[in-house]
């Protein structure tokens, strides 16, 4: 939306500008660069903050007046000017961060009769957040709409973004979006002088400010970003890379509807990455088995939607973090690449990295054969030897020749893989859970399917793994016990949702007692 | 050396008089003190006057050419005390703190110093941390003012008139021989202005001449029969100075309007605020001319009787604006009209709120019921205002607390919880469960977040404990993700706060104290308490190297050269000289497993008595500050160097988030797994990682998960170093390109989109 809009002009009433930033965006360096400014191009400017502790990584509000002197000397008065924004009456707001944007509307500061709201539309997310077991993150989309209703403009790009390419912050790209904007009265060329007065990091600041001047007089993005947390399979391909792989993929083509190939694709690749060529096999036979129950209990009149979930969560179950995995993705030629990237550092320097170990003496039975495990645990000198060799974790440097043999070695033991206690353990678990859901599909197919779903509460290393199966277990009851109820499937929805929204279960039992599902 | 340098301000501090000095107000207020030739000045750091002791220390060479003494005190009892200088010897003197909280430490000084009188001018600086950004309890300082006979400024908020109440304020003491408050709002002290400079001027009788020669007086020591002759003089003879003063020099302003039978009488710092609700309905220009009269109390305390009877003259009603409670105007006003008989109605905490911050909405809706009752013509075009919604008032409601035995009051009701959020969910309510809280945390790489992950990890196996908090960054552990702390009591007093729970008990109680509260008064109340009364208790002393939460300034146990001030003391030697024999100090707090053996023997060991632990390393915040620019310069000259960074492998985690549980650091964060079989966000850590290594420890010795790693980068690594690196990378090679093939031959994509 392009405006004419030019602020200032009605003596009656003074510019009114409110900025919203966290901790460390440059919040205040931004306020003091519009002041500044204001005041070296003929206005009168004040600018007041509330930054308490905020700075300490909190939401802080600046606020700022500015009046044309012309005006003053016209009356021969000196203006009153707010030191706080008041709900209604605030020209341009400013915020660093989409969840800001949220905040000031919010508040009261964003109003359609008045408003221009920019944005950057990048995520911070907070600790709330990124406490959640599951996927916390806060709805972006609800900001986007009310925005879009509530501001009378509203320019969003991704700021931070731009800020990178420039190598600067985001308060400069911000800067340059007010410039772009085009509300002001100031032209490019009083930001920019602003900006060199500063004498701080001026290129790349004056590089990130055009980026934000460019992005606003583009209007920014029309459309909504996408959900930056969405994760989509890429479709099946016309043949696989590697011709082992191509009688499988084949299959995948032969056998299962086109809407459920690109995630059997996607399952397919992780558990013949996970282990063998003949692994994905077996994964195609259960899903061909699940498929053709779901079939039956009217799975095509669901758009397949058992069958695409079972092939993402038996791919997930089939391809459990194990500590071969790990040490299988630690020791990439990409991954190497990718973390120097990182560190920035140019090909060709020195660059390694340090991991972090901490097995516990299941992970390490985990790997042995069943009968190992009963003989060591029948043996407490064994077992103390075993306890002390495990210690208290292991730093593995896997760029040094000793770091990498050692990684490759366990990695290897891929191929012993399918003898171990874990390997046994998981395919038990494995299979009694899809002859559950096949039992569930018949009676309750929505059931059936929510219970695959539920498979997303395992995951994790150590505590967190067993705490995660634990729910899930109780999960699996709980179908049973539910299986009958009108509202089974909701129900099973609500007890997954639960269980993923905190660490100790306290809101999964909640949930348990709220449905009347016996305890024990 | 504080957080932030003010060394390019401070400059403006000796600009030539009759120059346009442009800064926030706290720099204004520093360069009128100069300007009233203060003798010495006095202090102790918070927000939101931490700035002005950091602009006193970074002008320390102007001060000392100007032979003004600066002291940063080591609390604000020990800067009122200083004040001292000023009763018999006519210096003016100048102390600044944080007030509330500061004015409580302060009191008892300020009470004796308030009851013998003074003779140079004294004036106290508060930094008023009241309403939105303070993170304090919300009371008014004007209490202290009228219980001790203080007077109190509370000047308009623009840089004129701030700068004038500090002359008026020096005048005003010295005329009436009584301290006097000047109270600055946190959004006065942080507000950019300008004013026109005096010159600044030495003080007349200097600190030297005093100590060279003594003057007592035994009337002016606060004993009987002395104490009882204060009181009288304090009626007798200082409050009709004062008044003479105040009305003489009009430090009180009356603003004329053409709707005579009506009026508002406001606090100054209320003034901006009462102009811009007034231009809502027309009854005001930007310029502050105003249809309805207007009398501004830049007194605060005392109120002049005569100025308000000629004020109330010929109104029926006159609204005052006070913010805080209780409202003591209002009801000064009453006795004042009542006893000469006026029928002026007043209004006040019955159309304003009677609590909170009057913000701009507040005094909206305020000035319109009175408008309504009195001048309903202004209303004609008015703007409905925005009112919480239901939504809003729901959301507010879920904060309401059901806690307590049976017959008492809920902690929170659900009136109240609605009435703290109606200034802030006004807009779009729909947000109101959408917008996630941001509440103050631990910085990146912040030295105490280990600590508290250890605390974490230590209740998983011993259970919960009663933890006291006390004031400082560590009280940032009592939010997620650490939910640790039941309480805080005030600066220094965390762990006299556990004094009562020291019976003989299954568990034992944690108290934790920050550096700067330990010096501040918790050596003494806390420590020398817990010895004399046999505490079995555990106590963790943050030890930092600076008073970190109000931004870095150096204290006694400062491991930093300060030119001007004696660091490198000790806390361990400070505890066990009060007589703590179980001392453990952890001189590098990021060893969570360290951190964690040593909490585990403090609340284990069979020893009975106070044992404490002093957990030190050096806020984050301020090394990086120190650290970064040095660093940056040695690569620049070629010199070796190694940077570290932290990492996730996306693929190896799994979106538990785990350790966002027991870290919460910012640069900890989420993005998308970038897997399609994963819609569960993972775990990134973004540029801000300053590589304290925190996350690794924690996930070592939580024993969480094995995605995270360090990355080392060697800068102007030597020959040496380079050829090992290649040989290294020789032999990993071949190893990778073999790994490589046999990924290939499992491939399913050519190309991973």
């Amino acid at each position: 939306m392009i405006t004419t809009r030019r602020l200032g002009a009605d003596p009656r009433r003074p510019i009114s500008i409110a900025i919203l930033a966290m901790g460390g965006q440059g919040g205040g360096v931004l306020v003091d660069w519009i002041v500044d400014m204001a005041e070296h191009n003929g206005y009168i400017a004040q600018s007041t903050s509330v930054p308490g502790v905020a700075q300490r990584t909190g939401a802080t509000i600046y606020y700022i007046e500015l009046y044309a002197q012309s005006h003053a000397k016209f009356k021969g008065q000196a203006p009153v000017l707010a030191l706080m924004p008041m709900p209604g009456e605030v020209d341009l707001v400013i915020t660093s961060e989409l969840m800001e944007a949220g905040r000031a509307m919010l508040r009261g500061f964003v109003s359609p009769d008045r408003t221009t709201l920019i944005t950057s539309s990048h995520r911070d997310y907070a600790t709330v957040e990124k406490v959640v077991p599951g996927n916390g993150v806060a709805d972006a989309q609800a900001v986007f709409e009310l925005a879009q209703k509530y501001a009378q403009r509203f320019l969003h790009d991704d700021m931070q973004a731009l800020a990178h390419q420039s190598g600067s912050v985001v308060s400069a790209v911000l800067f340059g979006a007010l410039a772009g904007c085009g509300e002001l009265s100031f032209n490019d060329e009083a930001f920019e002088a602003t900006v060199k007065r500063g004498g701080v990091g001026v290129e790349a600041s004056l590089r990130a400010f055009r980026a934000g001047a460019a992005s606003a007089r583009q209007s920014f993005k029309a459309q909504v970003p996408v959900n930056p947390m969405s994760t989509a399979p890429q479709p099946l391909p016309a043949r696989a890379a590697s011709p082992e792989v191509e009688p499988l993929r084949a299959r995948i083509e032969r056998g299962f509807p086109q809407p459920t190939h690109a995630m059997l694709g996607a399952g397919l690749q992780r558990v013949i990455e996970f282990q063998d060529v003949a692994y994905g096999s077996e994964y195609l036979d259960r899903m061909a088995d699940l498929h053709a129950h779901a079939l039956r209990c009217g799975d095509a009149q669901n758009e397949y939607a058992t069958t695409v979930e079972a092939a993402r969560w038996l791919a997930v179950a089939m391809a459990y973090d194990d500590v071969i995995r790990v040490a299988d993705l630690k020791i990439r030629v990409e991954r190497f690449e990718r973390v120097r990237e990182e560190i920035g550092a140019p090909a060709g320097e020195v660059v390694g990295t340090t991991e972090y170990f901490h097995p516990r003496l299941e992970e390490i039975y985990g790997l042995m054969p069943p009968g190992l495990v009963t003989w060591i645990e029948s043996s407490p000198l064994v077992r103390a030897q075993l306890v002390k060799r495990i210690g208290n974790g292991k730093r593995i440097r896997p760029h040094t020749v000793r770091g990498h043999l050692t990684l490759q070695f366990i990695a290897c033991l891929r191929h012993w893989r399918r003898r171990s206690l874990r390997h046994v353990n998981e395919t038990t678990h494995i299979v009694q859970w899809l002859e559950q859901v096949k039992t569930l599909l018949s009676v309750d197919y929505q059931l059936g399917l929510e219970l695959i779903r539920c498979r997303r509460l395992v995951k994790g290393y150590s505590d967190t793994h067993v705490r995660g199966n634990s729910k899930f277990d109780r999960l699996l009851l709980a179908a049973n016990l539910l299986n009958g109820r009108a509202s089974a499937a909701d129900d099973l929805v609500a007890l997954r949702k639960a269980a993923l929204a905190d660490t100790h279960g306290e809101q999964l039992q909640q949930r348990w007692a709220l449905l009347g599902l016996p305890e024990g | 050396m504080a957080e932030r340098s003010f060394a390019a301000e401070v400059k403006q501090l000796t600009v030539p008089a009759g120059t346009l000095f442009r800064g926030d107000g706290i720099l204004a207020v520093t360069k009128a003190l100069l300007e009233c030739g203060v003798g010495y000045i006095a202090g102790y750091q918070g927000s939101p006057i931490s700035h002005l002791m950091d602009v006193l220390s970074d002008a320390q060479p102007i001060l000392e050419e100007l032979g003004v003494h600066f002291e940063p005190s080591s609390s604000e009892a020990a800067a009122a005390a200083s004040l001292s200088a000023s009763v018999m010897y006519p210096i003016r003197g100048a102390v600044t703190w944080k007030s509330t909280v500061g004015t409580n430490v302060a009191s008892d000084a300020l009470a004796n110093l308030a009851s013998c009188g003074v003779t140079g001018g004294s004036l106290i600086i508060l930094g008023e941390d009241y309403g939105e950004g303070s993170s304090i309890m919300q009371e008014r300082s004007h209490a202290f003012a009228m219980k001790s006979q203080m007077w109190l400024l509370d000047p308009r908020p623009n840089l004129p008139a701030i700068v004038k109440a500090v002359h008026d304020g020096f005048e005003l003491s010295e005329a009436s021989r009584t301290p006097v408050m000047l109270e600055l709002r946190v959004r006065s002290c942080h507000l950019h202005g300008s004013f026109m400079t005096q010159a600044n001027i030495r003080p007349k009788f200097s600190l030297r001449q005093a100590m060279e020669n003594p003057v007592r007086d035994t009337s002016r020591i606060v004993l009987p029969p002395a104490a009882y002759l204060h009181e009288h003089e304090k009626i007798v003879d200082r409050w009709p100075a004062a008044v003479r003063f105040i009305e003489e020099r009009k430090l009180n302003e009356f603003f004329d309007g053409d709707l005579n039978d009506i009026g508002i009488v406001m606090l100054g710092g209320m003034y901006n605020s009462v102009q811009r609700a007034l231009t809502a309905y027309d009854m005001a220009d930007v310029f502050g001319n105003s249809r309805i009269p207007q009398y501004v109390l830049n007194v605060a305390y005392p109120v002049i009787e005569s100025e308000v009877l000629r004020f109330c003259e010929g109104k029926i009603a006159i609204l005052v604006v006070e913010e805080g409670q209780p409202e003591y105007h209002e009801q000064n006003i009453h006795t004042i009209l009542g006893r000469a008989g006026v029928r002026t109605t007043i209004h006040g905490k019955d159309m304003l709120p009677r609590a909170g911050e009057y913000t701009g909405l507040a005094l909206k809706k305020g000035v319109g019921k009175f408008l309504a009752r009195y001048y309903p013509a202004a209303l004609a075009n008015a703007v409905p205002l925005g009112m919480p919604t239901v939504a809003a008032q729901a959301a507010a409601a879920q904060v309401s607390r059901q806690v307590g035995t049976v017959g008492q009051i809920p902690f929170t009701s659900t009136a109240a919880a609605a009435a703290a959020t109606a200034t802030v969910m006004i807009g779009a309510t729909e947000l109101s469960s959408v917008v996630p809280v941001r509440p103050p945390g631990f910085c990146v790489g912040c030295p105490e977040r280990p600590i508290f992950s250890a605390l974490t990890l230590v209740q998983q196996d011993l259970g919960m404990h009663h933890i006291a908090g006390d004031i400082g960054c560590h009280l940032f552990a009592a939010l997620p993700p650490f939910n640790l702390g039941a309480s805080t009591m005030g600066y220094g007093l965390g762990v006299s706060s556990v004094s009562a729970l020291n019976v003989a008990a299954g568990k034992r109680s944690i108290a934790i104290m920050g550096d700067g509260g330990f010096w501040h008064n918790g050596l003494t109340s806390g420590i020398g308490n817990a010895v004399f009364n046999k505490s079995d208790g555990v106590i963790i002393i943050v030890d930092n190297n600076y008073a970190a939460a109000t931004g870095g300034q150096d204290i006694l146990s400062s491991r930093a050269e300060n030119e001007h001030r004696s660091t490198f003391h000790p806390i361990e030697a400070a505890v066990r000289g009060v007589g703590v024999e179980w001392v453990r100090t952890v001189d590098h707090t990021y060893d969570v497993n360290r951190m964690l053996v040593t909490l585990k023997d403090a609340l284990t060991s069979d020893y009975k008595g106070p044992k404490v632990i002093i957990a030190q390393s050096e806020c984050m915040l301020n090394k990086q500050r120190r650290v970064k620019p040095q660093v940056a310069a040695a690569v620049m000259r070629g010199e070796r160097s190694v940077k570290e960074k932290f990492g996730v492998d996306a693929a190896v985690c799994n979106g538990d988030h785990a350790c966002m549980r027991v870290s919460g650091c910012p640069s900890l964060t989420l993005k998308s797994s970038g897997d399609p079989l994963k819609p569960d966000p993972v775990a990134y850590v973004d540029d801000g990682c300053v590589a304290c290594g925190h996350c690794g420890e924690v996930a070592d010795a939580a024993v969480l998960c094995p995605s995270f790693y360090r990355t080392e980068w060697v800068r102007n690594a030597s020959a040496w170093e380079r050829r090992l690196h290649g040989w290294r990378k020789t032999i990993v090679s071949w190893f990778q390109s073999r790994q490589h093939r046999s990924l290939n031959a499992r491939a399913l994509y050519s190309e991973k989109l």
